[in-house]
């Protein structure tokens, strides 16, 4: 099926937009913050800044579109939100002149920070806000790159949308919301007022997405006027149709769906930086309805409903992700936003969620072939092998997209966390790999933190050997450790000290977000916030859940097994020995080096002698974690995944037990050391599913395979033996990647030759050349599975 | 219990039977195929191989050997075979793992732990073991138990022979056999002679005798350039398998290049080291000329 003109055109417009720093709703909000807007609260200031925003914004229409909104003025102009963190004029100058996922940054737009933006935020941004209120111990763990803050810069989202808009338009939400006024306790109930003022900036949000949308259809119709092409002409009156009608009532049809999705889009990114910008979910079953229905009455045809989706994938690729700052644009280099759109699964009975447009949006995918949104099919034991090949031809072809879930094993992680059934089957996995009650759930990635470092400084009895600094708590010289076991004991001591530092700063920073920038917007959307009269970020979401992400599982595990190993078992090294050769980067210690990479049990060789140390440390990661109470009514709980961030993670941790050099990247999500897994693919699997992938909320597994491993229709078969046996043992997530080491050389040498060479890094797709050169190396340096 | 020399257990073998199988590789074999791409396989007693790509010339190796069977140049190690006792001293002293031996001697229940690691896989795939080579058949009561061992612990077994074993061996060997891999080279005896150093009557009169019991067969032709793709052969071939009692389809295994760098960590002459793949096209036509005498064919087990 090849793409229609009008797609083509959509899509070379949306691949060759310049990314740049747009400065429209900097300009736009600090005007607003800038005049007297009275004595208002909190949620109602916010809700007023929303709609200025949404009054004011440009409006863009471009030819040929049918689904219409954009976050900035045209694609890929991409706002800042200096409330929340406003970039200094060097963060401009590096976005602007740095190689990989750089921002166009003007003259004018160094001007209007220099001039207006920086002068009016310094001190007043939120990111201000919360180092200010840091203790010196959170600043020391932050610096040493013991973990990172998701927060300081962006705002909390990471959720997903249910099927509330297709049901329903913002004015009934306003009618709900109005209904919560009237049904205010004011006698019994202390919060009736915050309350009330929650509620009020609900209803203004409300207002503000409608006016945007009412502004595109007089746009649409202004353009229709002017039209030559009758057919063109006619498209735009029906866009002026489709936007009259949404988001106020709820959609009727499948354009209308379309639609009203992404104007709700537009408005959360507008509103605030969230994190994984947001996403529809299940969008092959939100949209089954509409689709059925023009089906059967003859006014959608499969051709039309993919070209509607087409669209629509196409906006979500002119939108990347905002510029970040400081560690955080190091950590997390990317332009891509996270956006991941489900298919399969089950139904909210329990039955089998596969219906013939998940084929469709699977078709969308593969012919789209967009960075962004990403996509998951989320494979339950009920459906058919048919749905896992389909998405299987599509990742043989070289595109790292779909990634693949265990829909089964994620209703089961739900439920251990406390939702209903239904809620768990209605919710999937969003950004990389993390679970949530989709459109009930206020579940945040609070930030990565750095197992293997926790490990280094525990043998350096607290003490950051990068620096000299003690930052940890003294847990005894690692030489008058007298056995294994009393290690692991300093090791758990040291993680808590830290994950309690962690945990700290994260309850201040929970709070200030609640208290400073309540996101009126987003909590229409989150049941049961209106029902609460509370905020999303404030405890509104009916299950509140913080996520504290464990990087590195590989590196620790292999670092623990070789001092099990070496020192207190096989005694073939002491551990002065090996701390010394540590210190020295393996300098002139090559053959202390060659034994611990070569002699030495590794995870992911299916080797219970190193993976019943990862599950030791596992254990020891979730005990420290799980249960404990976060800011909102919720809970904490770890997942195990990394993004890009074990590579700044690898940065600053010094040479390795496991024999990894100094500064080199950590494993990345729970695969094995790179290179380390020598005993094929069933040997990682079975590895990685010995740790209890239930009690996470998601773990990244990558898996690289060589394209003659899938070849042909038996190739795809063992492909789906290979995952449905992974989910099978209760496996969560796992990627693959289908490429040639040679073909990725190619690329490094000639990137522009390669710019469609797409590749998963870590549970999302990248374009490989956009990558940087350690990245790149890494994905070469990955063991391959030949089978010959 | 039994105890057998193998040299290598691979799992996730996907193009050995059906589904995701583990094949476990036994030492030495009565033939001596010029082509063979396990060179390793072929001798019965341990061998001594170097990958010379490994190798980081830090002499550790040279140091422990007692027989005093290497030596070291700059680019390389060398290895004197005749003065070699393999001892395994330098094995255990190379850390990067330049230096192995191939063929170590192995319980039956060793080699299950291994197997019945991947049951997940067999079980979900309709996969199971894979007993290669060289030639299994070779070291009968090691296999026998091993066959038995796995059908025992509901795993399905196929066997990949070249089918020179005394019959009676033979057909003990088939009560614990699910399927065979069964390979046919030259069909005329003289030149299986001189392509192998063995008469192929034995392999005939082995697989007529599974053909009438009506035993799962893949007959796997390797093909060879210049040495069994011409029209005489593939019809002789063709001929010989319409006639036996049950119709098997035949897999047909292009000559690939693979095994050349074995023969270097072996210190061992390839034969015919400029040899090219067939292309697609000779591969179509040999699967062509097979098809006429009604035999179901495929390329690596793929339809073509």
């Amino acid at each position: 099926m090849s793409l229609s003109e009008r797609v083509q055109g959509l899509r070379r417009q949306s691949l060759e937009a310049r990314p740049r720093v747009s400065t429209e709703r900097a300009e736009l909000i600090t005007e607003f913050y800038a005049k007297d807007v009275g004595a208002v609260s909190a949620p109602v200031r916010r809700a007023l800044a929303f709609k200025h925003l949404m009054e004011n914004k440009a409006v863009c229409i471009l030819p040929g579109e049918l689904i219409v909104g954009e976050r900035g003025p045209g694609p890929k102009a991409t706002p800042t939100y200096p409330e929340v963190c406003c970039h200094s004029l060097q963060d401009l100058e590096i976005l602007d002149s740095r190689e990989k996922v750089s921002f166009d940054a003007d003259e004018r737009t160094h001007e209007l920070f220099r001039d207006r933006f920086i002068p009016f935020w310094e001190g007043k941004s939120l990111r201000d806000l919360i180092f200010a209120a840091m203790t010196d111990e959170w600043k020391d763990a932050y610096e040493a790159g013991i973990f990172t803050e998701f927060m300081e810069q962006r705002a909390p989202g990471h959720t997903v949308l249910d099927d509330k808009i297709y049901k329903k338009g913002f004015l009934d939400f306003k009618a709900d919301i109005k209904r919560a006024l009237e049904d205010l306790d004011w006698l019994n109930d202390a919060e009736a007022h915050d309350k009330r003022e929650q509620l009020k900036a609900m209803a203004i949000c409300c207002d503000a997405l409608i006016a945007f949308a009412e502004r595109h259809a007089a746009h649409a119709r202004g353009l229709a006027e002017r039209e030559v092409d009758p057919e063109r002409q006619r498209e735009l009156e029906r866009i002026g149709e489709v936007c009259d009608r949404v988001p106020a009532y709820a959609p009727r049809d499948f354009w209308e769906a379309l639609q009203a999705y992404w104007f709700v889009h537009v408005g959360v990114i507008s509103e605030l930086n969230t994190w994984d910008s947001f996403n529809p979910g299940h969008l092959d079953r939100h949209l089954y309805p509409f689709y059925t229905q023009g089906r059967a009455e003859g006014t959608l045809t499969e051709e039309w409903a993919r070209e509607l989706l087409q669209c629509l994938w196409v906006k979500f690729n002119n939108q990347p992700a905002p510029p970040k700052v400081g560690v955080t644009a190091e950590e997390s280099n990317t332009y891509t936003d996270f956006a991941q759109i489900n298919t399969g699964g089950v139904m909210e009975d329990g039955s089998d969620g596969v219906n013939d447009l998940t084929y469709v949006i699977l078709d969308v995918i593969e012919e789209m072939r967009l960075v962004q949104p990403s996509s998951s099919v989320q494979l339950s034991k009920k459906n058919p092998d048919r749905f896992l090949k389909r998405a299987a031809k599509i990742i043989r072809s070289g595109f790292g997209q779909p990634s693949i879930f265990n829909a089964d094993l994620i209703v089961q992680e739900l439920v251990r966390q406390g939702k209903s059934v239904e809620d768990a089957r209605n919710g999937g996995s969003s950004g990389c790999v993390e679970v949530g009650a989709f459109g009930k759930e206020n579940y945040n990635l609070t930030g990565y933190f750095n197992m293997p470092k926790v490990f280094e400084i525990t043998l350096n009895n607290g003490v950051d050997p990068r620096t000299g600094k003690q930052i940890g708590i003294e847990t005894g010289a690692s030489s008058r450790f007298g056995s294994f076991e009393a290690l692991m004991e300093a090791y758990r001591r040291q993680l808590s000290h830290f994950i309690d530092i962690k945990i700290r700063g994260n309850n201040v920073i929970e709070r200030l977000w609640a208290n400073h920038i309540p996101t009126p917007f987003l909590s229409i959307l989150i049941d049961d916030c209106i029902a609460n009269g509370a905020d999303y970020h404030d405890g509104g979401a009916r299950y509140n859940t913080s996520y504290i992400q464990g990087v590195g599982l590989g590196t620790l595990t292999d670092c623990a097994t070789a001092i099990k190993y070496h020192v207190f078992d096989e005694k073939t090294l002491s551990m002065e020995e090996l701390l010394g050769a540590l210190g020295d980067d393996f300098a002139g210690q090559e053959r202390i080096q060659q034994l611990l990479l070569n002699r030495t049990p590794k995870y992911g060789n299916d080797d219970d002698y190193a993976d019943s140390v990862m599950r030791e440390l596992f254990e020891a990661y979730f005990e420290t974690i799980d249960g404990r109470p976060n800011t909102k009514g919720g809970a904490y709980r770890i997942n195990l995944l990394p993004t890009t961030c074990h590579i700044y993670f690898g940065s600053v941790c010094g040479a390795t037990p496991d024999g990894r050099n100094a500064w080199q990247p950590l494993s990345e999500g729970i695969s094995p050391v790179q290179g380390a897994d020598r005993h094929g693919p069933t040997a990682v699997l079975r590895s990685a599913a010995k740790m209890d992938h239930a009690r996470t909320g998601g773990t990244l597994l990558n898996q690289k395979l060589t394209p003659g491993l899938m070849a042909g229709e038996e190739g795809l078969d063992k492909f789906v033996h290979l995952v449905r046996s992974y989910f099978r043992l209760d496996g969560h997530h796992i990627q693959f990647n289908v490429v040639d080491a040679e073909a990725l050389r190619a690329a490094q040498r000639e990137p522009e030759k390669h710019r469609d060479l797409i590749v998963r890094v870590a549970g999302y797709s990248d374009y490989f050349c956009d990558l940087g050169k350690a990245l790149q190396d890494e994905i070469i340096a990955r063991t391959e599975h030949e089978s010959f | 219990m039994s105890t057998g020399t193998i040299f290598d257990i691979k799992k996730f073998a996907i193009h050995d039977g059906p589904g995701v199988r583990t094949t476990v590789f036994l030492k030495g074999c009565p033939l001596g195929c010029w082509l063979c791409h396990n060179p390793e396989s072929q001798e019965f007693e341990p061998e001594l191989l170097l990958r010379d790509g490994r190798c980081n010339l830090c002499g550790d190796c040279v140091e422990v050997c007692e027989p005093n069977a290497i030596s070291l140049n700059e680019k390389t190690v060398h290895l004197d075979r005749l003065r070699c006792d393999l001892c395994g001293a330098c094995v255990d002293a190379c850390l990067p793992g330049a230096l192995e031996i191939a063929g170590r001697q192995v319980t039956v229940d060793e080699v299950m732990a291994e197997i019945e690691k991947d049951t997940v896989y067999y079980d979900e795939s309709g996969g199971g073991v894979t007993v290669s080579g060289g030639e299994p058949l070779s070291q009968a009561e090691f296999l026998c138990d091993l066959l038995e061992s796995c059908k025992a612990r509901g795993i399905r077994t196929a066997l990949d022979t070249c089918g020179h074993a005394a019959p009676a061996l033979f057909q003990e060997v088939a009560e614990h056999t699910d399927l065979y891999l069964y390979d046919l080279k030259l069909i005329d005896e003289g030149r299986h002679l001189e392509f192998t150093g063995v008469s192929n009557a034995t392999i005939h009169e082995n697989l007529r005798w599974l053909s009438e019991q009506g035993r799962a067969v893949v007959v796997r032709f390797p093909l060879l350039p210049g040495i069994n793709d011409d029209v005489e052969n593939v019809r002789a071939l063709g001929e010989f398998l319409a006639a036996l009692a049950t119709r098997y389809p035949v897999d047909i295994l292009p000559y690939h290049r693979m095994g050349i760098d074995k023969y270097t960590r072996l210190d061992r002459e390839h034969r015919m080291p400029d040899l090219e793949p067939p292309d697609a096209e000779a591969v179509a036509k040999v699967a062509n000329q097979l098809r006429t005498f009604g035999l179901h064919v495929t390329v690596r087990g793929e339809e073509i």
